[in-house]
């Protein structure tokens, strides 16, 4: 008798988990999957900006462009990941650093934790302007404070090279996402028992082993998930570059690359080529990802 | 439960909410939100909205003509009749031809035969009228008087004359204790006002104009990469090496602060200069820009904006009528003085008291007919292209990225394979 | 104190300089005087002056954008939140059949690169008649925002103790009222916390509110940003882009540190429960 009501009350609740979720797939399946569609349709047209409803199919000439013949879209790539491994590697050094010092119990720890989400919060374009003025040749903080520390004799233009630029967008985008890595990192330090570093105090053994052979792979699964997050959110980068470097293309990322394209050159087929290679790139990220953290699901069997 | 009741409610409501709140009003797109705007452009479209009772609302151009590009180019697709007068670049009206009301429609010939009848037929794109001339630009040298006095230095006419007066005052004023002194600055980030100094550069060497009328693809040529060294010459020594991220107003700043000798820059800047309370005022000379060598060409680039009506406007006629009074006689002589735009009515340069307020005018008026035009013509909707591949080429020999020949090279391979389609 | 504590504190020290500095210089900026070529840098301003952050209040843009910002995303969160109530429970307490790969899904549609359904979303936009309005800016801040927020708040919903649903369950009570009677009051503490972050990523939002949207009537804050130049007649502007940075910052900063405690407990049950 209980096991038919149960039943029946499963099924009743399965049911409902759909009605539930109708709302959720139709809003997705128009502002996302729709255009998602579109963008793909229009990466085999010779659609223009000025009229998008008269173009022709081109078949894969986008594609064939972007990878045989645009050296401009290799570069986008190549900065691309540059941008992306290096914000990455930084800002998990930085943050777990920070993360192991906020971990000790210090009286004013409150106010730091607080203050570390100063840098998350900051709308990207903020940020952007914040730093091309400290960056600034003439007036610029950071040239000041080195010529102060006689670091060097003359201003430096950090942002009128290539090179040097694309170095500024990785600090600026370190300096915005540290942040996210250390209260993560830090969430994850504040679960591991602290009986475990007992034995450990007594033995003598040096702090860097400890961290190395004890707190690393304890909080190894949570870092893998958040520089995933942070790899992927690296890989689609526009805002930042877009205001802070001069719109040179040698510094344009992937996303900035396709929206060059897009709205630029109107000429919304090359654009939306590329933005579905950027998407279909990232989608191939995402499933690594889930991978990826599907096997630390079973073997460590927590969260 | 009820909470969220009210939240759809209230999300409904404002979803139902049509907020169309320019029907009654023409919107004009012309500048910033300033007060210098204002005295530029808007003050007399309020005057003439107050006359006819009219409203009048403003939308915000970004800073470079490459993003307004793109704004336009966007509100352009998307149909919105939100904007009903742009101010456009003398090098948009092909790109912006299906978006514009034919203002033939308002204005007959006679009307047209006033205005410079090169610049009416720039605007002018398969017999549509595409856009009213507003005003023209060229680009000018300018030049610090007191400064060339005190150093016994006579106004440059070929860039290497610059180059060398200018390093000579820059390290004299420098060793003098004026640290921030630079010798010339321009505009060198990766963006149109590029290709306007760029063209400026290689058609005073005798290096064409990018790409000919008949579409030849001409910027590979020795005197355009001599004049390309010679402009990649100057970053560092009498330029600051950040003058490759400047734009017209980060020029004009070092500018105005009295911090350069030399400056290239449209005619606006003249009455910045000359400003009351301007620490530069009654030092400042403007000329046309040097030549490439001793037989090389004193030229400026080609610059001017129009005023076009969105077709999709509600109100078409009257957004004319509204660019018939900016256009008229007396608000461009107004403009003429007190903000040093070029008017497009040659009559106005015979004019005494334009010629008062700005006495390079008459001068200008060869420059003006020698200007060097970009490539916008034969390039039709594809001069976005042909630009941007100009522009960062050269931005990269400014870097030093690439040497000159490479980047010519390299300009010449992108810009015929894009002349293929024009 | 001993030797590990003072080095700690001066550990702290440096923590706090490197997250502060920069806001803290934009702020010292903004409250100088910057006349003509006279900018000196200065750590602390010797003659603060309010006048950089009048002009940029009395920008007509600053004040139709700021407004813009703020009622876009809210009504983009409670939109959101409304639809991923019921979605959110149904992924964290219901076991059927494809609830992982749904929940891969919408993990997937949060890591939409923008630019990826840029010209869909335009084309979309367009065809509704949209452009320009403040419907068609929440519809594209949906695709983030909605992603975003079913997935923290079903970490956070299969969190609750799974006995309060087991007496109801007994009581006979079905799915609608679980969810609006019994799991409803539990959840504000959550939709709260979800509701911040996601106003957070609308208040930030860039490449959507640059493409489709135009008149200071309609667009945001990020945008005004962008194109903002100051009052440059005579002066470098930098003094007044920093106020408009430090004004367009701050009501962030408030509600960052007021919910500061939520904030990281959201942050971190999005990743960590992933």
């Amino acid at each position: 008798m209980a096991k038919i009501q149960r039943t029946k009350l499963s099924k009743e609740r399965i049911r409902s988990a759909w009605i539930f979720l109708t709302p959720m797939f139709i809003c997705l399946a128009v502002v996302a999957i729709y255009p998602l569609i579109t963008t793909i349709n229009y990466s085999f047209t010779d659609a223009r900006l000025g009229d998008l409803y008269n173009y022709n199919y081109v078949g894969w000439f986008h594609y064939e462009t972007l990878f045989f013949y645009d050296e401009w879209w290799w570069v986008s790539v190549k900065n691309t990941f540059i941008f992306s491994f290096f914000s990455v590697f930084f800002e998990t050094i930085i943050g777990v650093t920070f993360a192991l010092i906020l971990n000790n119990n210090m009286p004013a720890r409150g106010i730091v934790r607080a203050a570390i989400l100063i840098p998350w919060a900051i709308p990207t374009i903020v940020n952007a302007k914040m730093f091309q003025w400290m960056f600034n040749q003439q007036f610029g903080v950071f040239n000041e404070i080195l010529m102060d520390l006689s670091i060097i004799s003359e201003p430096i233009a950090f942002l009128a090279y290539p090179d040097s630029s694309m170095a500024a967008a990785i600090i600026v985008d370190v300096w915005k996402t540290t942040p996210f890595i250390t209260l993560l990192t830090l969430a994850a330090l504040q679960m591991i028992p602290t009986d475990i570093y007992e034995s450990t105090r007594i033995d003598g053994v040096s702090s860097w082993k400890v961290f190395w052979n004890i707190t690393l792979p304890l909080i190894k699964p949570t870092l893998v998930i958040a520089i995933i997050f942070r790899t992927l959110d690296a890989l689609r980068v526009f805002d930042l570059l877009y205001v802070l470097t001069t719109n040179s293309r040698e510094t344009a990322s992937m996303s900035v690359y396709a929206r060059q394209w897009l709205v630029d050159f109107m000429e919304v087929g090359q654009g939306s080529a590329a933005s579905t290679l950027l998407f279909a790139f990232l989608t191939i990220a995402t499933i690594l990802y889930l991978i990826i953290t599907k096997t630390s699901f079973d073997r460590q069997g927590v969260y | 439960m009820k909470l969220s009741l009210k939240l759809i409610a209230t999300f409904f409501v404002a979803l139902m909410m049509s907020f169309n709140v320019f029907a009654a009003k023409i919107t004009i797109t012309m500048g910033g939100d300033d007060e210098r705007a204002m005295r530029e452009h808007y003050r007399f479209a309020l005057d003439w909205a107050e006359e006819n009772g009219h409203e009048i609302g403003y939308v915000y151009r970004p800073a470079s003509a490459t993003d307004t590009l793109n704004l336009y180019q966007q509100i352009c697709s998307s149909g919105s009749s939100d904007i009903d007068i742009f101010m456009i670049d003398v090098i948009w009206p092909g790109i912006f031809a299906d978006c514009a009301y034919d203002l033939n429609n308002i204005f007959d010939d006679a009307h047209k035969a006033d205005f410079f009848e090169g610049i009416v037929g720039n605007n002018t794109v398969g017999g549509k009228y595409v856009a009213v001339p507003y005003f023209t630009d060229a680009g000018l040298l300018y030049y610090r008087t007191d400064l060339l006095d005190k150093y016994g230095k006579s106004p440059p006419s070929t860039w290497s004359e610059l180059a060398e007066t200018a390093q000579f005052i820059q390290d004299k004023e420098r060793a003098a204790g004026n640290a921030k002194m630079q010798g010339f600055v321009w505009q060198g980030a990766a963006y149109e006002g590029l290709t306007c100094d760029g063209i400026e550069w290689v058609n005073s060497f005798g290096g064409g104009n990018i790409i000919e009328a008949d579409g030849t693809v001409s910027i590979n040529n020795p005197n355009a990469i001599a004049a390309l060294k010679t402009a990649a010459s100057w970053v560092g020594t009498i330029s600051p090496e950040d003058v490759v991220t400047y734009k017209e107003e980060d020029a004009r700043g070092v500018w105005q602060t009295g911090n350069a000798v030399f400056m290239r820059n449209w005619p606006y800047a003249w009455s910045r200069s000359q400003a009351d309370d301007s620490p530069i005022k009654d030092k400042v000379g403007a000329m046309a820009l040097p030549g490439g060598g001793s037989d090389g060409k004193m030229t400026g680039a080609l610059g001017g904006w129009q005023l076009m009506v969105n077709k999709n406007s509600k109100n078409p006629e009257i957004a004319a009528d509204l660019i018939k009074h900016m256009t008229s006689v007396e608000v461009m002589k107004t403009k003429a003085i007190d903000t040093s735009n070029l008017p497009t009515r040659p009559v106005l340069y015979d004019d005494l008291d334009v010629k008062a307020a700005n006495p390079f005018f008459g001068m200008l008026f060869d420059t003006f007919n020698n200007a060097v035009a970009r490539p916008s013509t034969v390039s039709h909707k594809y001069y976005g292209q042909v630009s941007n591949v100009f522009f960062n080429e050269v931005h990269s020999v400014l870097t030093g990225s690439k040497s000159a020949e490479d980047a010519a090279a390299a300009m010449e391979k992108d810009l015929k394979a894009l002349s293929r389609k024009f | 104190m001993s030797w590990k504590k003072i080095s700690l504190v001066f550990l702290l020290l440096i923590i706090l300089v490197y997250t502060c500095f920069p806001f803290y210089w934009a702020i010292v900026s903004a409250l100088k005087k910057a006349g003509t070529g006279t900018f000196i840098v200065e750590y602390w301003p010797s003659e603060p002056v309010l006048k950089n952050f009048i002009y940029v209040l009395n920008r007509p843009a600053f004040g139709s954008t700021f407004f813009n910002s703020f009622l876009v995303s809210t009504l983009t969160v409670l939109f959101c939140l409304l639809i991923a109530l019921t979605a959110s429970y149904a992924l964290g307490r219901i076991q059927f059949k494809g609830r992982t790969v749904l929940l891969l899904g919408i993990l997937g549609t949060s890591m939409f690169p923008q630019v990826a359904i840029l010209s869909g979303m335009f084309e979309l936009v367009r065809s509704l008649g949209v452009y320009n309005t403040y419907q068609g800016l929440i519809m594209s801040y949906v695709v983030f925002s909605l992603p975003f927020t079913v997935w923290i708040l079903t970490a956070f919903i299969r969190d609750l103790p799974i006995e309060i649903e087991e007496a109801a369950m007994v009581d006979g009570a079905n799915s609608y009222v679980i969810l609006f009677k019994v799991f409803l009051p539990l959840m504000w503490p959550a939709m709260v916390t979800t509701g911040i972050l996601a106003f957070i990523g609308a208040w930030n939002e860039f490449l959507f509110a640059l493409t489709l949207t135009i008149s200071p009537e309609v667009t945001t804050l990020p945008v005004f940003m962008a194109s903002f130049r100051g009052e440059s007649e005579f002066e470098i502007p930098w003094p007044n882009i920093m106020a408009a940075s430090v004004l367009v910052t701050i009501p962030v900063l408030i509600v960052v540190l007021i919910f500061q405690n939520r904030i990281v407990k959201g942050l971190t049950a999005g990743a960590v429960k992933g």
